[in-house]
């Protein structure tokens, strides 16, 4: 199995390493050509403006946009999580709309605000996780096949729709691989 | 519940990785910028180029500039203070700027002694020239390092050196023998802890950028081939003949540093760069990146 880590901008080598210590095949996704090889892709933590700018440019914007809506099971985090929903509060920026949840972006702050804390994960309840919170996005208006995996403080920062999983703080910043594990077990059961 | 942890603050340098960071002096040149694709931008009340052409003493921006650029777009905002000024860097910290720059553009305010970083939340990022300064700023809290290169001047060879400067002391730590590294600390002026750290993670702790003097799509390019980690332009975009293009073909240089085809597009007809400056003719006291040590 090979996982494709969208290398635009952002954390990407972070969930690189990752992968290799889960002693998984990675690629860097820069350009339509590198789509091929891939399974499953993950979109980083960074700037998502910047992600969505530089990948409608080299057309990779569309083409990523149709694999997904083929099939291609995702996962996104923070940014990458923002670009996978289906809009963004109070804006018409395009989004590749894989899940059906509205995000607002930076809605806990600035920096400042930035802060880590424990949850529970639903699918692994035997150990809180410690998640890593930075600008974070909220995810709000959320449609009824999506999925809570989990939540702090009574907000949703987990979520899944079928082969699609977004969380709005960033696990490739810890070295708990277990929401990465979900991930490629999504990816070995074809969805379920 | 924690805020400001190490984690936290070497977190949002980490989301800026592969990405350029814009100087911007107004709203108009910040929505340039987010539109470019930038990850951050850095408010100022004058780029580095006009820093130099002012003179006298450059001091942090008024908090009325930086608050208009942080409400015109949705990027991390960045701000600079002066090399030791830790009130400049508590008002910066009180408004909520994400990321500050503890930064030799400005005069410093403190000749020995650079900002004790750690009794901050928001981050820092700090200037160097070689491996002793980058883990000096890194003991002092910095939660980023750039090359210092030659701001303002357009010119790119100071920051070639500086990035040079660092990877060849990284090479030298991490082929070091323990009773070796404990020498080195003496030469270099840093702790063996870090340098041990340095050792077993064969890089720096902190995300790395380059800076100081880059003004092409190619000088972007050049520094990541390097192994910087992303790279600030400060006058170089706006200084240029056509701001809106070249910010965009640096984003796209930086993303796409290792692909040469990529490049010579965005390299196409890009009008005038930012008139350059040869740092031999600078005046002693015109040279930035002597300030701090």
């Amino acid at each position: 199995m090979n996982i494709g880590i969208l290398a635009l901008q952002g954390a990407f080598l972070e969930h690189q390493k990752i992968l290799t210590k889960m002693g998984l095949n990675s690629s860097l996704v820069k350009e339509t050509s590198d789509l091929d090889k891939i399974e499953g892709i993950i979109l980083p933590g960074g700037e998502s403006t910047s992600m969505r700018l530089i990948s409608q440019r080299k057309k990779l914007w569309s083409e990523l946009k149709l694999r997904l809506n083929l099939g291609l099971p995702a996962f996104g985090t923070c940014a990458g999580a923002i670009l996978l929903s289906k809009s963004i509060v109070e804006e018409d920026t395009e989004t590749l709309g894989l899940i059906d949840v509205q995000v607002k972006r930076n809605a806990y702050g600035r920096q400042v605000d930035s802060f880590d804390d424990f949850i529970d994960l639903k699918f692994s309840p035997e150990k809180a996780y410690l998640a890593i919170f930075i600008r974070a996005p909220r995810f709000e208006k959320i449609g009824p096949q999506v999925e809570l995996l989990a939540e702090h403080q009574n907000q949703p920062v987990l979520l899944r729709e079928k082969n699609v999983i977004i969380s709005s703080f960033h696990p490739e910043l810890t070295d708990d691989l277990r929401i990465h594990s979900y991930f490629i077990d999504i990816i070995k059961n074809k969805g379920r | 519940m924690d805020k400001g942890t190490v984690t936290i603050k070497r977190g949002l340098a980490q989301m800026f990785k592969g990405g350029v960071i814009m100087d911007v002096v107004n709203p108009e040149q910040a929505l340039i910028a987010e539109e470019a694709g930038a990850c951050a931008v850095m408010a100022l009340e004058r780029v580095p180029a006009d820093i130099r052409a002012h003179g006298g003493v450059a001091r942090m921006a008024d908090p009325k500039i930086i608050e208009q650029i942080m409400n015109a777009v949705s990027l991390p905002v960045m701000a600079k203070v002066r090399i030791g000024h830790f009130v400049e860097a508590q008002i910066l910290e009180s408004m909520g700027v994400d990321f500050i720059d503890e930064s030799e553009v400005l005069t410093p305010a403190d000749e020995n002694y650079h900002i004790n970083k750690h009794n901050f939340k928001t981050p820092f990022v700090c200037g160097a020239r070689d491996i002793g300064e980058a883990l000096r700023r890194i003991a002092e809290g910095a939660s980023m390092i750039r090359t210092k290169g030659e701001a303002g001047t357009g010119n790119v060879v100071e920051a070639v050196k500086h990035i040079r400067a660092v990877n060849d002391g990284l090479r030298k730590i991490v082929s070091m023998e323990l009773e070796e590294l404990v020498r080195y600390t003496k030469e270099i002026g840093s702790s063996l802890e870090l340098l041990l750290e340095v050792k077993e993670l064969k890089r720096l702790p902190v995300v790395n950028f380059a800076a100081g003097g880059i003004a092409t799509p190619a000088d972007a390019a050049l520094m990541m081939q390097l192994g910087c980690d992303g790279v600030f332009v400060g006058s170089g975009i706006f200084k240029s003949q056509n701001p809106a293009i070249r910010a965009k073909a640096i984003v796209d240089a930086v993303t796409y540093f290792n692909k040469p085809e990529v490049l010579k597009e965005v390299s196409y007809g890009l009008g005038e760069a930012m008139p350059g400056l040869e740092i031999l003719k600078l005046k002693e006291e015109e040279i930035m990146q002597k300030r701090g040590w």
